[in-house]
């Protein structure tokens, strides 16, 4: 045990050597860092949102209200099918995950079954129960499919989003099967980017149905192929917004639309928002607006009628105008939200955590004194406690801190502030593992054995309960882990990488320095 | 060079003997902490009860009256304002708003324009109801798993024995680590949980060396009662396990003075944990070995090891 292969010896420098390179750029300003070498390391170790400052918010894609969006659409088809072949039935409506419609005439209802199922073959399946009733039910393939490809859709549309806002590196990924994670670093008002993220932007063009009386409509009597639809921003005199009867058949839809900006009218320099279609958009843009002149057309944003001004002329160019009572920002954000376009499902924040800078600064600066203290504290106790050997310890104490900064320089993991409080308290257990062994060569002196035998016995018998009590606390650490959120498991990270490198440092370098001190002096008694 | 001797050698403290006083004295603390936490229960954070936490710097000194008063019109519910750290931080703690995750968004959105531009946000965090009750569960099953991790680790390198002590000491250390944040009313958040878990590392930490020796002992002194061996074991680990304590101390004291307000809890928590880890380990988890029906053939693997190290120079 005493003996020291040179390989081994290697070793230990070339752990120690290359741990202190791959620190080294943390200790340069960040420009300093980029400006070194490229066969030099350049990584330094990367801070959570909670110490360099920035928002962190989790959402939840409401992937249910896609799937409601296309039963609903299921419903209308059915209703044609059925009409078309004048099967008369009852009861048509959403039940669950399914479609269901009674047929009167049961001696039709496989007729009907079958027509019904070529509504949607490739999704749904139909089932013919008792009393001519049909049940059209999504498959699980189809809801699974929409699911994946809902939240596929939404990453894309977030991140066109928060590019658009300018933040930079914002990290965003799906977390789980539904959720996705934005992170925005430097941010610590995120409303704007909330509000942004909390809008579906799904726009479209409907013709405004003049046919139909707008108050026989409010009185319960809705023509079939319309609907009615609130206004955003028109109120009646009592407060409920002003109601608007629209045709159901989406005339043009907002995902033609190839550029949007905010603007300001030619005429009364109010705050517009231009957009331009593209070809397809345009063509039928323009075939509807020929048709049609003289009648209104509902521009509707989230289910509700922004603007429905009245078609003068064919708008033949492909570009047009939204005028509603819109204020600077307002055209910002809206014109921002058309050209990323809309989301598929809508989005909830489940989670926010935002730090501003100045906590962000305040808590490195009150970590690096906490270490630095901490630190000092435990070196004067160990050479109060062991002497030359303590001092040994606080050799391999520095250099775990070194190892420490450069595993997670190398890991690129994220320091966290519960990470900084995980290497203070390793700080203080890490000289554990020197304490066991130096306790046991006291024992072993104590017993009457020369320093060599004494040094010997104290490793290897140490190094046992070593190992027992490091892997139960690593166990605590990979627990908190797997199961810890956000800057928790940045404790856990770096509880770990302290407990392996405490290890390292304990079992292997103070032993390398005992071993050369031994060598040297060759000792009659030991100053333990 | 004299170094100081914080623990003697060849100290030789009863603590076997004693054993009723310290099973009182952790029954009471472990039977009043089940009960303050299912009477008082804990102050649970927004992390597992939902809503919002908002800390705020003021230009000047904060009138926590004033901003309580204009808040609470908001009809948020409870408000609670704290000074935190300097007398123009504050920390305003919303209570979870009825209505899901939208609500509270809305209610974090009142809150600012109540407190208008010139406020400065240093920390806005809110938790909605479905996030709070996955971290809470995640917190009971990461505990729950690391026990019995540490148990199954224990049972494979010693006997069964060692394994179910030294889970009624991590228990002990839990339950009554959760029973002080019920006292004291702190705040319980997921940094409490990583504390927990951190103590439930130390204190099987400390256990387990005090185990080995045990289990060195019984290898050694055939012979030897087990109450005279378990008693020994306690005294020759005695040194490590207190300097060992000490240092950690040292750094956690340093953590909980300097490391600023956010991490106060956590290193309060820590602080309690490594006292009562270490005390457990050397006062519960050994002398609870004697009821565990020991029996000498523990180490009985190892003879072949033992009589190997023995003869090496």
């Amino acid at each position: 045990m005493v003996y020291f292969s040179r390989w081994k010896v290697i070793l230990v420098l070339a752990v120690c050597g290359f741990g202190l390179l791959f620190a080294a750029p943390n200790f340069l300003s960040v420009r300093q860092a980029e400006a070194l070498p490229d066969w030099l390391p350049h990584k330094q170790v990367s801070l959570g949102l909670d110490l360099q400052g920035g928002s962190h918010l989790l959402l939840e894609v409401e992937v249910d209200a896609v799937v409601r969006e296309r039963l609903e659409s299921m419903v209308d088809s059915v209703r044609v099918v059925l009409r078309k072949a004048r099967i008369r039935y009852r009861r048509l409506g959403v039940e669950g995950r399914t479609v269901t419609v009674t047929i009167r005439d049961v001696g039709r209802a496989e007729e009907a079954r079958q027509l019904v199922r070529q509504v949607d073959p490739a999704t749904t399946q139909a089932e013919l129960g008792d009393g001519g009733r049909i049940t059209l039910s999504l498959t699980d393939q189809a809801v699974r499919d929409w699911r994946t490809s809902a939240v596929k859709q939404s990453i894309e549309i977030v991140r066109r989003r928060i590019d658009e806002t300018g933040v930079r590196e914002p990290t965003i990924q799906r977390q789980g099967d539904d959720r996705i994670l934005v992170q925005l670093p430097g941010i610590d008002d995120p409303e704007r980017v909330k509000r942004l993220l909390g809008k579906t932007a799904k726009m479209t063009f409907h013709l405004v149905d003049e046919k139909a009386s707008l108050s026989e409509a409010l009185a319960g009597r809705v023509p079939p192929g319309s609907k009615l639809m609130p206004s955003a921003d028109e109120f009646l005199s009592d407060g409920r917004p002003r109601m608007y009867l629209i045709r159901k058949r989406v005339m043009v839809s907002g995902d033609t639309l190839i550029d949007s900006q905010p603007s300001f009218d030619s005429r009364d320099n109010q705050p517009v928002i231009t957009f331009r279609f593209d070809t397809s958009g345009g063509k039928r843009f323009a075939d509807a607006t020929r048709k049609n002149v003289g009648v209104r057309f509902a521009i509707v944003l989230d289910g509700k009628v922004i603007s429905a001004p009245v078609i003068r002329e064919p708008i033949l160019g492909g570009v047009g105008q939204i005028s509603g009572r819109f204020t600077v920002q307002e055209t910002q954000d809206l014109s921002l939200l058309l050209r990323a376009g809309a989301l598929p499902a809508p989005l909830t924040i489940l989670e926010e955590r935002t730090v501003g800078p100045g906590l962000g600064a305040d808590s490195i600066a009150a970590g690096k004194v906490a270490s630095i203290i901490g630190m000092v504290l435990v070196v004067v106790f160990m050479v109060v406690a062991y002497g030359l050997f303590g001092l040994m310890a606080n050799v391999a104490l520095v250099v775990n801190m070194v190892l420490i900064t450069a595993v997670l320089s190398v890991l690129q993991a994220t320091l966290t502030l519960p990470g900084i409080a995980g290497i203070v308290l390793t700080i203080g257990m890490a000289v554990d593992a020197n304490v066991l062994v130096f306790e046991r060569i006291r024992e072993e002196v104590r017993i009457g054995r020369t320093p060599i035998s004494a040094i010997d016995a104290g490793y290897s018998r140490a190094i046992t309960t070593i190992i027992d009590a490091n892997v139960t606390t690593l166990i605590a650490a990979v627990l908190l882990y797997l199961f810890g959120s956000g800057p928790v498991r940045g404790f856990a990270v770096t509880l770990s990488i302290g407990i392996v490198s405490s290890m390292f440092t304990a079992i292997m370098l103070t032993r390398l320095l005992v071993v050369v001190w031994l060598r040297r002096t060759r000792p009659q008694t030991l100053p333990v | 060079m004299r170094r100081l001797r914080f623990i003697p050698a060849g100290i030789n403290l009863q603590f076997i003997s004693k054993r009723m006083i310290f099973f009182v004295f952790s029954g009471l603390l472990v039977g009043l902490s089940v009960g303050l936490f299912t009477i008082k229960g804990v102050n649970y954070g927004i992390d597992f009860k939902g809503g919002i936490l908002i800390e705020v710097r003021t230009p000047d000194a904060a009138d926590p009256g004033a901003m309580r008063l204009a808040l609470s019109d908001l009809g948020l519910g409870e408000v609670a304002l704290q000074e935190f750290g300097a007398p123009n931080d504050v920390l305003i703690r919303v209570q979870r708003q009825e209505g899901g995750e939208r609500a509270q968004q809305a209610a974090v959105e009142a809150v600012k324009a109540v407190l208008g531009p010139e406020v400065k946000y240093r920390r806005t965090e809110f938790v909605g109801p479905k996030v709070s009750e996955e971290l809470f569960w995640d917190g009971v099953m990461a505990v729950t798993f690391a026990i019995i991790a540490i148990l199954v680790y224990i049972w494979f390198r010693f006997e069964w024995q060692f394994g179910v002590g030294a889970v009624v000491a991590l228990v002990h250390d839990v339950l009554s680590t959760i029973g002080l944040f019920s006292l004291l009313g702190l705040e319980f958040n997921l940094s409490t949980v990583a504390a927990i878990l951190t103590i439930a590392g130390y204190s099987i930490n400390d256990t387990v060396v005090v185990y080995d020796r045990v289990r060195e002992n019984l290898r050694k002194f055939k012979t030897m009662p087990l109450a005279e061996l378990f008693n020994r074991s306690i005294n020759e680990t005695l040194s490590r396990t207190v300097i060992t304590s000490v240092t950690t101390l040292l750094a956690l004291l340093s953590l909980y003075l300097l490391g600023g307000e956010v991490l106060r809890g956590f290193s309060f928590a820590m602080i309690w944990g490594v006292i009562i880890g270490t005390y457990s380990s050397v006062c519960v988890a050994v002398p609870m070995l004697l009821y565990l029906d020991l029996g000498r053939r523990a180490g009985s693997g190892g003879e072949g090891k033992e009589a190997a190290v023995e003869q090496t120079p």
